[in-house]
């Protein structure tokens, strides 16, 4: 039975990760075929590197996630603290608010905004409304909830009498909030912040409904490159970007580590 | 010496819709060691944080040097608070935790280094400065506590049932090094218990509360030798609390006896409950006695022996050296300052039968740490 368990694990594995193995080792590949292995190059690499339009999109890409990620997280984290100063019915209620958007469907939202933003273009009588400024809100949107419920757990377990305790000895509100409170909740901070920047990267599907024909996003471009023959150089592309959202899971599970070490500390009984 | 500091005036406060202070009326002396003392879930800690700032009262007044400061927010007024469970900050090492309040208030950097090494050198914490203040034990963690409030010289120090999560032996040193303390630095001290012997032990005026009101403000000896009502005498020490009439000034039946008793005042055929302290009942021998009883329990205590005596149905608590065996017929000698008359209360019959006495009747006393302590 226990032999059996442990096959099954490997075969699940197997059937998550086998796909990103074949896209790695095919960027790789001198062969034009995916079906045989001729050689190892770093060949597909340097036609990324060169490619005029690919690059670029990355970093637009990158660009919108940094910012949309890094707006959330502020705009979340004082949402957060608004939240817990609430009272118990109308926190429980705020928060399932706060979980309604994750829940809807994408193309939903997607659609939605698509709507709201053409019509506020209607009235403010711009023609191409869709562009920079809409991608960028649009992932704040979608991004707002997984900061706020990332950090209101930390809120929740922080003794409320830190806060006081910082008030006490003569802090304002917000001297209090930068000097005690931001230090028990910053493990929350980060893994909200790295959520919603991997979302922001990888989010395809609103964004097609936003974007405007002067700012693409790399998998909304991918996404009409797909429709011609691919080329190989797109696994390049596809394996530094599974490299990066790996590296960063990586970090942000270190820093959960760390923290559960220090929790663990503060309370040796 | 004893010019106020703090007046509370009418002070109530509802927590949805329930009374959980009412009508509070409390002048707090300058330089004094003041002690509100009272069962879990009676108000101390509320009343705490209306003085510290953390509450507004629903209504009635605090004031501050005759100023009123419903109003001032907990980081202008010149209060300290050591909270029940310290709430030292992680992040911070033992000197910074210190520290804190006098780079909040942006001190000098040489300034703030001779205050804290002194501080720690009077909580007994030298040679600690760099230590994570998750590293240390409960008791180091409450001297930590306790420096970083003093460290700013506040007028007032409120201490919130500090010693609580200490063992008894650590708590003893530490009433006395709070006592040391707030004598030698001249700070008002406000402290929550609920344990009766801590608050005789440091107070120089104990408030007993019970359900939100103030039952009597006095000395710890007035508090002992001069209950006010039925609650006080059972809560603070061992009491046998019975139905008397006052026949005269001076002269009190219990049981169908009168004794002569140092009380007077009240009404001709007053009812009244009367106090006895275990400690002040003299045993004679059966014949000689104003009252007869048998011996039903004896508990050892160390000093003394703890015996529960049935005086026909009545049972009372009594303290002695001498050893009585269970089912020894005894007598009593009761002198006037051994009797102590109050007038009925609420609390009357409720308390001081020792009918239902059982060895872990002190143990019931104790109200179990945080029990109906959570908000
Ligand atoms: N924030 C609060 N909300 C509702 N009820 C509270 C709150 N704080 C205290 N109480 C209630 O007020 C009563 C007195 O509490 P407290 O002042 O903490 O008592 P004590 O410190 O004497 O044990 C308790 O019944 C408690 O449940
Ligand atoms: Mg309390």
């Amino acid at each position: 039975m226990k032999k059996l368990g442990r096959v099954y694990t490997v075969v699940i594995y197997l059937f998550l990760y086998i796909p990103m193995i074949v896209l790695i080792v095919a960027s790789f590949n001198t062969g034009k075929d995916l079906t045989t292995f001729d050689g190892f190059t770093l060949q597909r690499y340097a036609e990324l590197f060169r490619d005029r339009t690919l690059l670029p999109l990355l970093g637009n890409s990158v660009l919108i996630a940094v910012l949309s990620s890094v707006i959330a997280t502020v705009l979340g984290t004082a949402a957060a603290l608004g939240i817990h100063s609430m009272r118990g019915r109308i926190r429980s209620v705020v928060m399932s608010v706060t979980t309604v958007p994750l829940m809807n469907p994408e193309i939903v939202t997607g659609v939605s905004l698509a709507l709201l933003f053409v019509f506020v273009g209607v009235v403010l009588k711009v023609n191409s409304i869709l562009g920079f400024v809409t991608l960028l809100i649009a992932h704040i949107t979608f991004n707002l909830p997984y900061v706020i419920l990332s950090v209101m757990p930390k809120l929740t377990q922080m003794d409320p009498h830190l806060r006081e305790a910082a008030l006490d000895l003569g802090c304002t509100p917000v001297q209090a909030f930068f000097k005690v409170v931001i230090h028990e909740i910053l493990p929350g901070i980060f893994s909200g912040a790295i959520m919603a920047f991997t979302m922001s990267l990888d989010d395809f599907v609103i964004s097609y409904f936003v974007y405007g024909p002067n700012f693409v996003t790399l998998p909304v471009e991918i996404y009409n490159y797909v429709k011609k023959p691919l080329q190989p150089k797109i696994y390049a592309l596809f394996t530094l970007l599974f490299l990066m959202i790996l590296s960063v899971m990586v970090l942000m599970n270190l820093m959960q580590m760390r923290d559960e070490k220090r929790r663990k500390l503060q309370r040796p009984e | 010496m004893s010019e106020s500091l703090i007046r509370l005036t009418e002070l109530s406060m509802l927590f949805d819709g329930e009374t959980v202070l009412d009508g509070l009326n409390l002048t707090i002396n300058d330089s004094e060691f003041l002690t509100l003392l009272g069962p879990s879930g009676c108000g101390k800690t509320t009343t705490l944080r209306i003085i510290g700032g953390f509450l507004s009262p629903t209504s009635g007044d605090v004031f501050f040097n005759g100023r009123r400061i419903n109003d001032v927010p907990p980081y202008k007024r010149q209060i300290n608070t050591v909270f029940q469970k310290y709430a030292l900050f992680p992040h911070l090492d033992v000197y910074e935790n210190v520290a804190f309040g006098l780079r909040v208030a942006k001190l000098p950097k040489e300034e703030i280094d001779k205050r804290v090494t002194e501080m720690l050198g009077i909580v007994s914490l030298s040679g600690f400065e760099h230590r994570a203040v998750t590293s240390l034990s409960g008791g180091q963690q409450q001297r930590v506590a306790i420096a970083r409030a003093l460290v700013n010289h506040p007028k007032v120090l409120l201490l919130d049932e500090p010693l609580g999560a200490l063992d008894l032996r650590l708590r003893k040193d530490m009433q006395n090094e709070l006592k040391r303390i707030q004598q030698a630095m001249g700070i008002t001290f406000i402290y929550v218990t609920h344990d009766q012997e801590e608050a005789l032990t440091m107070s120089d005026h104990i408030v007993v509360m019970d359900k939100g009101h103030i039952q009597q403000i006095g000395t710890p000896e007035d508090i002992y030798n001069e209950p006010e009502n039925a609650f006080v005498a059972d809560f603070i020490g061992e009491s046998n609390i019975l139905d008397g009439v006052m026949l005269a000034d001076y002269k009190v039946r219990i049981f169908g006896h009168s004794y002569v008793c140092l009380d007077s005042g009240f009404a001709k055929n007053e009812p009244v409950d009367v106090v006895i302290r275990p400690e002040d009942i003299d045993i004679v021998p059966a014949e000689a006695g104003v009252l007869t009883g048998t011996v039903t329990s004896v508990t050892f205590k160390g000093v003394h022996y703890d015996i529960i005596v049935d005086f026909g149905g009545f049972k009372w608590l009594i303290q002695t050296t001498d050893f009585q065996p269970v089912g020894a017929k005894i007598g009593i000698m009761l002198e006037p300052d051994a009797i102590h008359v109050m007038k009925k209360s609420v609390y009357s019959d409720s308390f001081g039968d020792y009918s239902s006495y059982s060895d872990e009747y002190d143990e019931l006393e104790d109200d179990p740490e945080g029990l109906c302590d959570e908000e």
